[in-house]
């Protein structure tokens, strides 16, 4: 009979903080600008220039930490972590090794229905290094430091994890955690929230781990899980040819569904870690965690819970809302300039988790205005438009992000509500149409239908169906 | 008039009295290091135009009353590794050729702001690292008191153009001695202020931990003065410390009734020269006339105190001169293959011998496996020596220490026993580890003709009450030029 293994996954997983500014300078964080626009002495490590800590990514670390049932070190430091490349400017890069500011925390994720608590070793602040833009025709590399010192925590799990399924469960609680408390925006393409998996493979049974690997380079949900698949069976093969799992880092490559080793730990690089002298110690007092405490703001269990209560919004479709703070922020103010939240969560319950999904998007991903959410909610609720030109206008509100009042003014899409009309357009109808209109008088009902579609073509769609139908059974 | 024999604050004096004007003081002092810079090698760099210019603009400030403070126009000097916005700035490291900073360190804004006008960068050890000046790449700095001997390091250069009348006052920075060892060589003064006094911004860190900027003056008055001026609490540097007073010159007293002074035993044994003990010991005993208590003790763990040093020195100095990869600034080696090739040849060429020496020491005491055992240890050793001076200040206000076992030695004897050049820096660097405020004045000369300095130590936050010692004793001692200086006068 065949073996039986077992996946064992620990994440480590980096969060960019969304501050304005750099974790020990004043420049701004903002993702893209022009190459080294938004830089100092500090962020390119001039000779002569200090750190100073921007204590808001103290504040939001708490905050995560809190959050995942962790301890809080109240005598935190940061040390130094020595190597050289180019795109850390000192070559070393300030993190924490020794006092971390959270400890041992957790939290509780589901699949299938089991619910499971990934336990989390350590979190700790650091500054991210600049990119590298390597010119393959003029065989030189040039180096952009507006990243440099931008905020990240690294949130280092336990390997708790036995499949990928566990894995994008505890990311997205993560995510959800740290979207809610505006901490960063965990944005996977854009690279503000990145995840190496460490892995290995046992027997089911076994009381010891086998040799993990860590795999880097992952840009979404989908490679992760790929990832992880693509590990397990190599893994797994080489235990079954009787070879050895060599403890190295692998960079997944998701065009080809496969990984290479990058370095292995036997040569691993000695990062020389002390304290760095530069900065002094973060001391956390009591009342500044009770502080990061009461200003937490509403989490996602709570805002669920409210939804239910206040808008009478069913557990399925409270659930789907709150799962990604963005989609919830856009229905709470879309709700808010309408007044019909359940409208409001049609829309993105229906339309708009078919279009993400058509598209391939996340929920962070939408990009309308909630204002162009409700104005499109009012003119159907008025009767302006119909059901109909109402998903054509969504699908322009969703892809273009226009004014639904603008663009059916501008193509002529409002509903025909004059009577003297439509009968002009019924007259014609039922004229052109004698054999529907003879089965109709003749009891078939059915015939009905066909008319009410003659005349919504002629109108282009801009009538009410609910109209068209109750006047033509009076003219008839 | 001799403008290059007065202090700084004389010359001070006599700018706002308009008895001389900022250019007559920058233009004696050029003058004098036309004279004499050939035989003494004091700078790396040196701009006329610059400061001219400068004497100008501040003559002007003068006039309209917008500067009013007592170094206004008066020639400063500064180290080599303290930046000066667009002006090269180079540790005396090849590896910082033609490197301009983008800013100003904040000491020497604070003196700008005063008025002051830069004469130039002095030489000094390759990015501090040494004691003799001998390291620097642009050549060695020569003792004014005897061209033959060296001027002390690492700040050198500062204290030989001090000594020689080239500048008015200088700046440096001492992180093992070197502000207080070279101005015992050259006799004149220097202060190294408490950790976190003066704002660390802009000085190329050396060891971070212990790096601290201080004034080299002629004499006591001059130092608390610059002092008062160049210390700030500084946002742009975490380890400056916000103090109550920045008044140093109020420790101007000369009164010391009743001041109780401890001498510690153990650094007036073997390995001290006795002619340097002999003039320390007669210092003291002036002091003790003048009413102070004088007793002996046991100051205990001093011969921790070398070896917790360089591996807490040496172990900050390998990150931090890490930055030096001919990447962004400064040198890179001409042909390379490759990334690491660059990095190898840029450094192995880059820097001297001693500074490879510490990066190489720094870099095995971090090593995993080698961690525990030497850069932990240096840091428990650190924290033990902190606690030995916390006690003796329980039961004096200053500690009287040699500022080092002998007067100046001869160029080229110290480079080929490091380990030896090591030891010299005893009675200096534990100041360093436990963050204390030093001065060193001059008591005397040996037989040789070379000035002999004494250390004042003092608790943390405490330079009034070491001030206030030295300029009781400088009272009994006027100051003395190298013959150099002098001229022909």
């Amino acid at each position: 009979m065949a073996k039986q293994y077992e996946t064992v996954i620990g994440l480590e997983v980096h969060v960019e903080l969304a501050t304005k500014t750099k974790i020990f300078c004043s420049c701004s964080t903002q993702f893209g600008g022009a190459p080294n626009t938004h830089t100092c002495p500090v962020c390119t490590g001039m000779p002569g220039s200090l750190p100073v800590l921007n204590k808001q990514v103290v504040e939001y670390a708490m905050a995560i930490g809190l959050a995942t049932n962790c301890d809080i070190t109240q005598v935190c430091k940061f040390d130094r972590k020595n190597y050289f490349y180019p795109d850390n400017p000192q070559n070393y890069q300030i993190s924490q090794l020794y006092l971390p500011i959270a400890r041992n925390g957790y939290v509780e994720i589901e699949v299938a229905g089991q619910k499971k608590k990934v336990r989390i070793h350590e979190m700790h602040m650091e500054e991210d290094a600049g990119k590298l833009i390597h010119d393959e025709w003029d065989d030189t590399s040039l180096v952009d430091y507006n990243r440099s010192g931008v905020p990240l925590v690294e949130i280092v799990s336990e390997p708790d994890m036995r499949s990928a399924d566990e894995v994008i469960a505890y990311l997205e609680k993560l995510r959800t955690i740290v979207q809610y408390l505006g901490a960063s925006d965990c944005k996977l393409q854009e690279g503000s929230m990145r995840a190496d998996v460490n892995l290995s493979v046992r027997e089911v049974g076994a009381a010891e781990f086998g040799t993990r690997t860590e795999m880097k380079n992952l840009n979404s949900f989908k490679a992760i899980a790929r990832a992880i698949e693509g590990e397990r069976e190599r893994q797994i093969e080489l235990i079954e040819e009787g070879k050895q799992v060599v403890q190295e880092t692998r960079r997944w490559d998701d065009n080809k569904e496969s990984s290479h080793a990058m370095r292995s730990k036997e040569d691993a690089q000695d990062y020389r870690y002390f304290p760095e002298p530069d900065l002094v110690p973060i001391i956390i007092s009591d009342e500044w965690i009770q502080k990061v405490k009461d200003r937490q703001p509403e989490l996602r269990s709570e805002k669920l819970e409210r939804y239910k209560k206040e808008y009478d919004i069913p557990q399925y479709d409270a659930e789907i809302l709150t799962n990604s703070k963005h989609m919830a922020d856009i229905f709470e103010e879309a709700a808010a300039i309408c007044g019909k939240p359940k409208k409001v969560s049609n829309w993105l319950m229906v339309e708009t988790m078919r279009l993400l999904k058509e598209n391939g998007m996340e929920p962070e991903d939408i990009d309308f205005a909630p204002e162009n959410l409700a104005a499109l909610v009012e003119l159907t609720e008025a009767g302006t438009i119909n059901s109909s030109v109402a998903k054509e206008v969504f699908e322009k509100i969703f892809a273009e992000d226009i004014d639904p009042k603008a663009y059916v003014e501008e193509h002529g899409l409002k509903t025909v509500n004059d009577d003297g009309a439509l009968e002009e357009v019924l007259k014609k109808v039922i004229a052109d149409n004698p054999q529907a209109v003879a089965d109709y008088q003749g009891g078939k009902k059915k015939a009905l239908g066909a008319l009410v579609g003659q005349t919504m073509k002629t109108m282009r769609g801009k009538a009410d169906p609910v109209a068209i139908n109750k006047k033509l059974q009076e003219m008839l | 008039m001799d403008i290059t024999s007065m202090t700084a604050v004389e010359i001070g004096k006599k700018i706002k009295a308009k008895e001389i004007t900022v250019a007559d003081a920058v233009e004696a002092a050029i003058a004098q290091i036309e004279r004499v810079e050939e035989n003494v090698h004091s700078f790396v760099r040196i701009d006329k135009e610059g400061a001219r210019k400068r004497a100008e603009e501040v003559q002007k400030m003068i006039n309209d009353g917008t500067l009013t403070g007592p170094l206004a126009g008066v020639p400063v000097a500064i180290k080599d590794n303290l930046c000066t916005k667009g002006v090269e700035t180079t540790c005396s490291s090849k590896i910082l050729e033609g490197f301009k900073p983008t800013f100003t360190a904040e000491a020497v804004v604070n003196l700008e702001k005063a008025g002051a006008v830069i004469l130039g960068k002095t030489n000094m050890d390759e990015f501090a690292m040494g004691s003799t000046t001998e390291t620097s790449y642009y050549g060695e700095t020569k003792n004014p008191w005897n061209l033959e001997h060296v001027p002390g390091g690492s700040s050198g250069g500062s204290c030989a153009a001090v000594a020689a009348g080239e500048c008015a006052y200088a700046l440096g920075s001492d992180t093992g001695g070197s502000i207080r060892q070279p101005s015992s060589f050259c006799g004149v003064v220097g202060i190294k202020p408490t950790y976190g006094t003066v704002s660390r911004y802009g000085l190329i860190a050396y060891g971070s931990s212990l790096d601290q900027i201080g004034p080299i003056a002629k004499d006591v008055t001059d130092c608390a003065t610059i002092l008062e001026t160049i210390a700030s609490h500084d946002s742009k540097d975490s380890t400056s410390i916000a103090r109550e007073s920045y008044d140093f010159t109020e420790g101007l007293v000369a009164e010391v009734k009743g001041m109780k002074i401890g001498v510690p035993r153990d650094y007036f044994t073997e390995g001290l020269d006795p002619e340097v003990k002999e003039q320390i010991l007669k210092a003291v005993k002036v002091l003790e006339e003048k009413g102070a208590v004088v007793e002996e003790f046991d100051l205990s763990l001093v011969q921790y105190a070398i070896p917790a040093y360089y591996v807490i020195a040496s172990a900050e100095a390998s990150s931090n001169l890490s930055r030096f990869d001919g990447v962004k600034y400064g040198y890179r080696t001409s042909e390379y293959e490759g990334l690491h090739n660059m990095y190898k040849k840029t450094r192995s060429e880059g820097f001297g011998p001693e500074v490879k020496r510490r990066i190489m020491l720094g870099s095995f005491v971090l090593s995993s496996g080698y961690y525990d055992a030497y850069y932990l240890k240096a840091l428990r050793t650190k924290a033990l020596i902190k606690k030995a001076f916390d006690k003796a200040f329980a039961s004096y206000d200053a500690i009287i220490a040699p500022a080092a076992p002998t007067t100046a030695p001869k160029l080229g004897e110290s480079l080929s026993d490091p380990l030896k050049m090591y030891l010299g820096d005893i009675y200096t660097i534990a100041v360093n580890l436990a963050g204390l405020p030093g001065i060193t004045i001059p008591v005397g000369k040996d037989s040789k003709g070379l000035p002999v300095g004494m250390q004042i130590i003092g608790d943390c936050f405490q330079e009034k009450k070491i001030i206030r010692a030295a300029y009781t004793f400088e009272q009994t001692k006027s100051y003395e030029a190298p013959e150099l200086a002098k001229g022909d006068r």
